[in-house]
């Protein structure tokens, strides 16, 4: 299927570039909704896979590229099941988004994030499946799963480690703190930074550049370049699954949903 | 080495137009919050442009439960 219309993104086919818009309002958040459609798209990538070249992911919203995993929705469902069960529920939830974005990240296709506003959690996890990430100088990116209880599930900690130093690593993971568009760049994890509401233009000439190439070469050169690293996602699902049993991590969760702080997003 | 004052005022001014409220209303002691009317997201959005105009890194953790312009400017001023 080269074009789709959904609740919580759509995607198009043209010139062989794949445009995948998120718009799940407030922030698109990832939540089953999300998850489902994402599946969808996972599925159309591969099938595309021959008639495209370059894949843009983009958010239409105001907020942001996306603010991560859909909390309210966890903290909900968390509530109405017991705890092995609410495991069990997570567990194949990560399983399905991991996936996902596996297929997005070994895809053929240079795929490029435009990013602008928040890219935190599961968004960031998100991006970071991408070969390129292009940033509004405006972009903040975060991992806020800490001030749950928890580590990221959706294969940031392998992805991340895998494209920035460990110094790096350890500074968004463990203060949880978020940095903006140029801190990004300078450590190596934003490839162009754009000016305010410039990130998609940007992404889109930067897909018109690589389409220009051989795509079996350009997939070689992913191929070596960027390996998918399964062994370290298929821990990062198990340790999160244990942290998840914990009931400081339904207490993090109710906090945050039940939160009037005026800053709910910050850890 | 702009001074705390100086800190403060640039402040205000980038709140001012960008999130189109008149300079004038604008003191160091108000709730930024309220004075300007923003969210969570705004929020960052308004931390971005701080640190854009000013050079400088500022963590989530240094402005949690900094409501007003003047404290603001200090965290600020700090890492000048």
């Amino acid at each position: 299927m080269t074009n789709f219309k959904g609740k919580a993104l759509s995607w198009a086919l043209d010139d062989d570039v794949l445009e995948l818009k998120l718009h799940r309002a407030p922030a698109n958040e990832i939540g089953s909704a999300m998850l489902e459609e994402l599946e969808r798209f996972a599925a159309a990538l591969e099938a595309a896979s021959n008639q495209a070249s370059a894949l843009i992911v983009y958010s239409s919203l105001k907020s942001g590229f996306s603010a991560g995993a859909d909390l309210r929705e966890l903290y909900t469902r968390s509530q109405e099941t017991a705890l092995g069960a609410r495991v069990a529920g997570v567990r194949d939830f990560l399983e399905r988004i991991h996936r996902v974005l596996n297929t997005l990240d070994a895809s053929p296709l240079t795929t490029i994030a435009a990013v602008h506003g928040v890219c935190f959690g599961g968004g960031f996890e998100l991006a970071l499946a991408c070969d390129l990430i292009i940033a509004d100088k405006m972009a903040r990116f975060c991992f806020p799963e800490l001030r749950l209880g928890l580590i990221p599930g959706f294969g940031g900690i392998p992805r991340l480690k895998r494209d920035l130093g460990n110094g790096v690593v350890r500074d968004l993971l463990l203060t949880g703190r978020s940095i903006n568009a140029t801190k990004a760049q300078a450590v190596g994890l934003v490839s162009q930074l754009a000016a305010e509401g410039e990130a998609l233009r940007l992404a889109r000439s930067t897909a018109a550049q690589v389409r220009k190439f051989d795509r079996a070469t350009s997939a070689a050169a992913k191929r070596f370049i960027k390996p998918v690293p399964h062994e370290e996602l298929r821990r990062e699902i198990e340790i999160f699954c244990t942290l998840f049993t914990r009931p400081a991590v339904m207490e993090g969760l109710r906090k945050f949903v039940e939160s009037t702080d005026a800053l709910p997003y910050l850890p | 080495m702009r001074t705390l004052e100086q800190t403060t005022d640039e402040i205000l001014t980038l709140a001012a137009t960008h999130f189109k409220v008149s300079r004038a209303e604008l003191t160091p002691d108000d709730d930024f919050f309220k004075k300007l009317g923003i969210d969570s997201l705004q929020a960052l959005d308004l931390l971005s442009r701080l640190e854009n105009h000013f050079g400088v890194e500022l963590p989530d953790y240094e402005i949690q439960g900094v409501t007003d312009f003047r404290t603001l400017a200090s965290r600020i001023q700090s890492r000048l």
